[in-house]
């Protein structure tokens, strides 16, 4: 009787033991899995950072591109203005949509469901398909040439999704009580949105906005064959531009410049890096928001 | 006179309402027109060309030499699902263990260090991934594999870096989303916390964090830039993870910068057939999407 007890507390250790292992076990992989992610981020960045600095110099920031001094000013200045045509088109599509969505229409549309499965799709559809779709209609159907203007089409439907969907989001966030209230007032539709919702719903926007901004100044695949490789400023919206992605690439790709392909690299992890701390930023004022309702 | 005054005054009220409405309305069938523009003009350019080569011959053949008017497209799909795999095979238990160590095992302040450095995995351009890859991971793999460097596995290493964020950030919602009484529960029956997160939490995040793996597909055999820099481009069934490929995409962004005629039309038909992949991803994310109601 005794001797089965003891039996039994020794087979109970002995289970406690192997499960501490086993616990040991998973714990130190999860670790070891967050540090490696950790360490490959590090690693990257480090590595870049470390190559390219000691070669970032003034005459990469000269206006002009020449073989010999692969200046990367045009490009970066190419790549603003493709930002800012991109987002001129896709920011009031997006927004229109996005109040089409949640304040025009009623729960169980049947359009509404089929605008968030092409949203979808769209959000799914890689860069280089629309790199081509580009090319087939902006450029050779519509007869833009490969330009600024084709190329800044071809990014404003990719983006097109992501400022419709947190627009969406931010208008669902506002509370009902602020529709009620301007509603109480006597203001109609068109005035509540442009005068109540909008704002409110501004950080938000501006989130989705950073995000799109993102998205651009990293693209290089869907921009090759719509605004082209060349590394000048552009003299109108139908002449091609290189955005500072394309131009990496393309340097990269030719591999006489090693050095300065580094610090092109450099100058492009610090706009994300800007672009990232703008968005935390954002969103830390958007969860205040949050807590102070 | 003043009642005149308001009545005009409300009509023109109601005419802008209404404007706004249909204006409103258009913004939102811009989707609706994006992906039927996209449809059409891939198919009507690809669709000509995938009959003259003949679907059989262009889906199902392995030689691609366009100068012999020869497309066949399986070398490329191969290629695809070879570096997508790899990438998947090195990208999700690496993402799902970080996802976990955010989501269940992290201290708050750590998990707001590492966060930003999530998001700036995924704010990195591809083209600075193909770049260091190409200057850093082909040169490790060339010396110790004593290959050309090249290769299936230099290309899945990197993409399976690039689609951790996107790992790591969809598994973590799922987890988050798991209801805190299931671990309560199993922590209430002597379980200790690794036991409940592995037993009870992961399973029931299950089918978020397949959503995670098949949204990683689609980044991965949708992505260009990085694998043309590092995967070596041949054109040729890879007989090893150390021999270079081709994929879809890079096919494309390789050719389509000279070709003419029906080289033209068979590079558009491989984005067709990239498209169709793409579809049917999204179709699976979002049915997996609604099952864990993420």
């Amino acid at each position: 009787m005794n001797d089965k007890i003891t039996k039994q507390a020794g087979g109970e250790a002995r289970y406690r033991h192997r499960s501490r292992i086993h616990s040991l076990v998973l714990r130190g992989l999860v670790y070891l899995g967050a540090a490696v992610t950790v360490g490959v981020l590090l690693f990257i960045v480090g590595y870049i950072l470390a190559m390219g600095v000691p070669h970032i110099s003034l005459d990469l920031f000269e206006l002009t591109y020449t073989p010999y001094n692969v200046s990367l000013m045009p490009a970066l200045i190419n790549t603003l203005l493709m930002t800012a045509l991109s987002l001129a088109l896709a920011l009031p599509l997006g927004l229109g949509a996005a109040i089409y969505l949640v304040e025009y229409t009623g729960r169980g549309n049947k359009l509404v469901g089929i605008v968030r499965i092409t949203a979808e799709t769209l959000t799914g559809i890689p860069s280089i398909v629309y790199g081509l779709f580009g090319l087939l209609f902006f450029v050779t159907a519509l007869g833009w040439r490969i330009s600024l203007l084709a190329g800044s089409f071809t990014l404003a439907i990719m983006i097109l999704p992501i400022i419709m969907r947190t627009t969406e989001e931010a208008l669902k966030a506002v509370p009902d009580a602020y529709r009620e209230g301007s509603f109480g007032l006597g203001s109609g539709r068109l005035r509540t949105v442009f005068l109540i919702l909008l704002p409110s719903a501004m950080p938000g926007i501006l989130a989705g906005v950073i995000l799109g901004i993102g998205r651009i100044v990293g693209e290089s695949a869907a921009l090759i064959f719509t605004a082209g490789t060349v590394a000048e400023l552009p003299g109108s919206v139908f002449d091609s531009a290189r955005t500072l992605s394309v131009h990496m690439y393309v340097l990269a790709s030719e591999g006489l410049h090693i050095d300065k392909t580094y610090a092109t690299a450099v100058v492009l992890l610090v706009i994300v890096l800007l672009i990232n701390t703008l968005s935390a930023l954002v969103a830390r004022r958007l969860t205040k928001g949050k807590t102070d309702d | 006179m003043a009642a005149d005054k308001t009545a005009r005054k409300k009509h023109t009220q109601a005419l802008r309402e209404n404007v706004a409405h249909v204006l409103f309305a258009l913004a939102a069938c811009i989707c609706i027109l994006a992906v039927a523009l996209i449809c059409l003009f891939l198919l009507i350019n690809g669709i000509p060309a995938m009959a003259e080569i003949g679907l059989p011959e262009f889906l199902f053949s392995t030689t691609w030499r366009p100068t012999a008017d020869q497309f066949g497209v399986l070398t490329m799909i191969i290629g695809s699902l070879y570096v997508t795999a790899g990438a998947i095979i090195l990208g999700v238990p690496l993402g799902l263990l970080c996802a976990l160590f955010l989501s269940r095992f992290a201290s708050r302040r750590v998990a707001r260090l590492i966060r930003p450095g999530v998001e700036l995995l995924a704010g990195i351009p591809s083209i600075v991934y193909g770049f260091f890859g190409l200057v850093v991971l082909v040169p490790i793999i060339r010396n110790s594999f004593d290959v050309q460097g090249m290769s299936i596995l230099t290309a899945a290493i990197i993409l399976g870096v690039m689609i951790l964020p996107t790992i790591i950030t969809v598994s973590q919602a799922a987890l988050d989303a798991v209801p805190e009484h299931y671990y309560e529960g199993a922590l209430a029956l002597g379980a200790n916390h690794e036991r409940c997160v592995f037993r009870i939490v992961l399973p029931a995040a299950l089918s978020g964090i397949m959503a995670a793996v098949i949204l990683g597909v689609g980044r991965a055999i949708g992505e260009t830039m990085a694998v043309v820099m590092i995967i070596g481009n041949q054109a040729r069934i890879p007989a090893s993870i150390l021999d270079g490929a081709r994929t879809l995409t890079g096919n494309i962004v390789l050719e389509m910068g000279y070709a003419a005629d029906l080289h033209r039309g068979a590079l558009i038909a491989t984005a067709v057939v990239l498209f169709v992949f793409i579809l049917i991803i999204n179709l699976l994310f979002s049915v997996l999407k609604r099952r864990a109601r993420l």
